[in-house]
């Protein structure tokens, strides 16, 4: 049976699933032929014999032995970035502006899931929760910060957007700033207000830090364990299970046709009767709660929080986004994946392949030039079509 | 309501301007404010009267020679002895001279020719680095590791070469902004802006992370000491002679380059200013605005816009790097904290707070947000120690002001107010507190400068008849 003829609700599920797959395994496979490519070119050079010298290992064995785990990192990473980029795209789509807030949107979804199982903590519920219940708390956990974030997302917008709508571009993109930089000391007054420190540490519970074993395979070094931290398949499985949900909204509902049209032509939309604010508030809300419930999933991963926590990864969803195409769904999933893959690789090789000249912290210098350069040489991104810029 | 409001201020401003008045006014403000300032040195309200004293000066309308003589005798004789009685003040206004450099800097960037850039503290770097490795003894430890520095290492140049290397650092950064502004001026629109955010961090990340393999620029712990420009001898006696008569105290050699820096400072404002207004009324200036406007039309009017883009994105550039090697020295430390992402957005509150594009406005920005950063929060936060170091309790609450967490230091909440400045005044008065002359003219018909137009009106009648 071919795609096209499963009826729209299966199709809308089925679809980014199996997009999903190309672009994780096309990804993987392109970083990881590249990557040997360059073990391979490497061979014999200075920083060859330096491995070979302190590890016993020459740079091929210690390309390849490391890759499962380099692949696994960089997947997980880029579902998150997916996950806010996708914010970030779903409001330019509608509005044509940089949200430039949603950092720290996604900042508060990370404190109000924090929060809540702080609370649990307290109570003393937290300690006790194992199997079944531990993962019934991470979800409610998660859903308290796609809340906090989805409410905040609306507010914003409300107060600080929607009076600038028609205003020069250049306006309401300055709010936004400002936007961002309130609510940065927002979140760190209320959590110096009920504790002397504003950065939370995600609480120790269940399951999650365990580690699966996957395979391992024979190496002339020795047998390569691949495992998989059990909280980066909770990441995986529920950014997959949200973007594929919004798919669902934006594809297969009737608001999100509504919110289409309002991305196509605001005012055509508002004369077809479709109530244009109130589908921009909705996107917000949309793409708040996805934010939020990354930023859940962030902490999970990360561990620890504060309140300036949503610039970087903010900024590399915001490239994630325009590498994909911005205001473009499948894009945003794309240059997630994308950027995830590439951090962690880089993270993971350039300090070997440089002889420690460049550290992994170099990561970060590298999302930026790549977004330069995306925008210098191709600003409508991967998957994005020709959109003619208004100055 | 507002209406009568706005007609009282204006009947105001009349009177004020009117005959003597003026003359008047700003004498009294400047012999009450330097009173006050001289017998309570620590208090900010009698700062605050005295830079009002100075504002007045420039905006009421007197006689344009007694005007200049008034801020002369302001700038070259009150500060400084005012600031040898209390050397924060000199901080406080040399810091507001360096950043009304960078917010003219970046008003002819944003303001003239509508190019949002949010990287505009890498240029500043960029001085501040350039004077930072060659005037320490940087370029002696590249093969160190950061923090090991030899006792007996040598500096690299004379401190003389402090003077060239400020007309050195607005080359370099003129032509990093070309460099820069070359790939990435045919971005357009908040694109542009997000570049230009990107650029200014990988310069941050990239001066972070050079101290390997190698150490260019000493990582995060920054490069100190930084030479100062050499003090001619005898000139800190001799201004200890003229003045510590009047002041009561000494000035200590380190003290006086306060006094050394703000002048320097100065001088490079007032070039500023110059070059700025220039530019405004020229032909690239009148370019700029057409490609604010309209940049389609304003290419199929014959201007060269993407060249014109370009002359912005380097004279913006060259103000923020001369100031970095100014700032630099007078530091004698430079580290990259003191170039992110806040400082480009603290310099964008400056320009947007007193009004985009306005040079008057843009100066009192830098000054207005300066006081309430250095002065209003950090008073604020001293206060609120003083009330946690004692018995205090709030009343209804029964909250005891000691319990009170650390971290709500009012000092500590420049982002908010910054983020609070950008969006009121984007929502509620996007040209600023002052408007530039030329958007004044082009917001004909908006009641408010109605209002403004006739009471300038007004006040020229007056005084024509």
């Amino acid at each position: 049976m071919r795609i096209a003829q499963l009826p729209l609700s299966v199709r809308e599920i089925v679809k980014p699933l199996g997009r999903m797959v190309v672009f994780v395994v096309g990804a993987g496979a392109l970083f990881s032929a590249v990557m040997i490519l360059l073990a391979l070119l490497f061979k014999g050079s200075a920083a060859d014999l330096q491995l070979i010298e302190y590890m016993d290992v020459g740079i091929l064995p210690y390309t390849i032995s490391i890759l499962p785990q380099v692949l696994i990192d960089g997947v997980t990473l880029g579902f998150v970035y997916a996950a806010i980029a996708l914010g970030y795209t779903m409001v330019y789509g509608v509005l044509e502006f940089i949200n430039f807030a949603h950092s720290e949107i996604f900042a508060i979804g990370a404190f109000a899931g924090v929060e809540f199982l702080l609370f649990m903590e307290r109570l003393g519920i937290l300690s006790g929760a194992t199997g079944l219940f531990a993962y019934i708390l991470l979800v409610m956990a998660v859903l308290a910060g796609m809340m906090a974030s989805g409410t905040a997302a609306v507010i914003v917008e409300r107060t600080a957007y929607r009076p600038l709508r028609n205003a020069p571009r250049i306006v309401p993109l300055i709010s936004a700033i400002g936007v961002s930089f309130i609510l940065q000391d927002l979140i760190r007054l209320v959590e110096s207000l009920t504790s002397g420190q504003f950065h939370r540490i995600f609480p120790t519970f269940g399951p999650f830090d365990d580690r699966v074993s996957l395979f391992s395979f024979d190496m002339k070094m020795g047998p390569v364990d691949v495992d998989i931290q059990v909280k980066s398949i909770v990441v995986i499985v529920a950014a997959v299970l949200m973007l594929v949900g919004l798919n669902y909204i934006v594809n297969a509902t009737r608001i999100g046709k509504a919110i289409r049209a309002v991305a196509q032509d605001r005012s055509s939309a508002s004369l077809m009767g479709v109530y244009v604010n109130g589908v921009i508030a909705f996107t917000f809300l949309l793409g708040g709660a996805l934010g939020g419930a990354a930023g859940v999933l962030y902490a999970l991963k990360f561990t620890r929080i504060d309140p300036f926590i949503g610039f970087f990864p903010g900024m590399k969803a915001f490239t994630a986004a325009v590498l994909g195409g911005i205001g473009n769904l499948t894009g945003a999933l794309l240059g997630g994946i994308v950027l995830g893959m590439l951090e962690s690789f880089a993270g993971a090789y350039l300090t070997t392949f440089t002889m420690g000249a460049m550290g992994a912290e170099y990561k970060d210098i590298i999302a930026f030039a790549i977004l330069i350069l995306i925008l210098i040489f191709r600003p409508s991104g991967l998957l994005g079509e020709q959109v003619s810029q208004k100055a | 309501m507002k209406e009568s409001m706005r007609e009282s201020i204006a009947k105001i401003a009349k009177r004020l301007n009117t005959g003597r008045a003026p003359y008047i006014v700003s004498g009294v403000l400047i012999v009450v404010g330097t009173l006050l300032v001289y017998m309570s040195p620590r208090s900010i309200l009698a700062f605050l009267v005295f830079a009002t004293s100075g504002a007045m000066v420039y905006f009421l309308k007197m006689n344009k020679t007694v005007k200049l003589a008034l801020a002369v005798f302001i700038a070259v004789i009150l500060v400084p002895i005012l600031g040898a009685r209390n050397i924060f003040y000199l901080e406080v206004i040399f810091q507001i001279a360096v950043f009304a450099a960078l917010a003219l800097g970046l008003n002819i960037v944003v303001g003239f020719s509508g190019i949002l850039n949010l990287g505009y503290v890498a240029f500043y770097a960029v001085g501040a680095y350039l004077w930072g490795f060659f005037g320490s003894q940087q370029a002696f430890l590249l093969h160190e590791i950061p923090g090991t520095a030899p006792l007996n290492t040598p500096f690299l140049m004379a401190p003389e070469w402090f003077y060239i290397f400020v007309f050195l650092g607005i080359i370099v950064a003129a032509f990093v902004g070309l460099i820069l502004g070359l790939p990435v001026l045919r971005v357009r629109g908040d694109y542009l802006a997000i570049v230009t955010l990107g650029f200014g961090e990988v310069v941050r990340q990239l001066v972070n992370n050079l101290d390997k393999p190698l150490n260019l620029t000493n990582g995060p712990q920054g490069i100190t000491p930084i030479q100062r420009p050499p003090m001619p001898k005898g000139l800190v006696d001799a201004f200890n002679s003229m003045v510590s008569p009047l002041v009561g105290n000494q000035v200590t050699e380190s003290q006086f380059y306060n006094i050394v820096f703000y002048f320097i400072a100065l001088v490079v404002v007032i070039l500023a200013i110059i070059v700025t207004a220039r530019l405004d009324d020229s032909k690239i200036g009148r370019a700029w605005t057409a490609i604010r406007e309209d940049e389609l039309a304003a290419s199929a009017m014959g201007i060269p816009a993407n060249k014109m883009k370009l002359v912005a994105f380097a004279v913006g550039a060259s103000f923020a790097g001369g100031m970095g090697v100014i700032f630099a020295a007078s530091r004698t430390f430079v580290s990259p904290d003191s170039f992110n992402f806040m400082q480009s957005i603290g310099v964008l509150t400056m320009v947007i707070l007193g009004g985009i594009g306005s040079i008057p406005g843009v100066i009192i920005g830098a000054a207005v947000v300066i006081i309430l950063n250095l002065q209003v929060l950090q008073s604020f936060s001293l206060y609120l120690t003083q009330l946690r170091q004692s018995e205090a309790v709030i009343p209804i609450i029964n909250f005891a002001w000691k319990n009170l967490s650390t971290q709500l230091d009012p000092a500590k909440y420049q982002r908010l107010l910054f983020g609070l400045i950008l969006v009121l005044m984007m929502i509620y008065r996007p040209a600023g507190l002052l408007p530039a002359a030329r958007r004044k003219r082009e917001l004909k018909g908006n009641a408010e400068n109605d209002a403004l137009k006739a009471s300038k009106d007004a006040a020229k009648e007056k005084s024509n008849g």
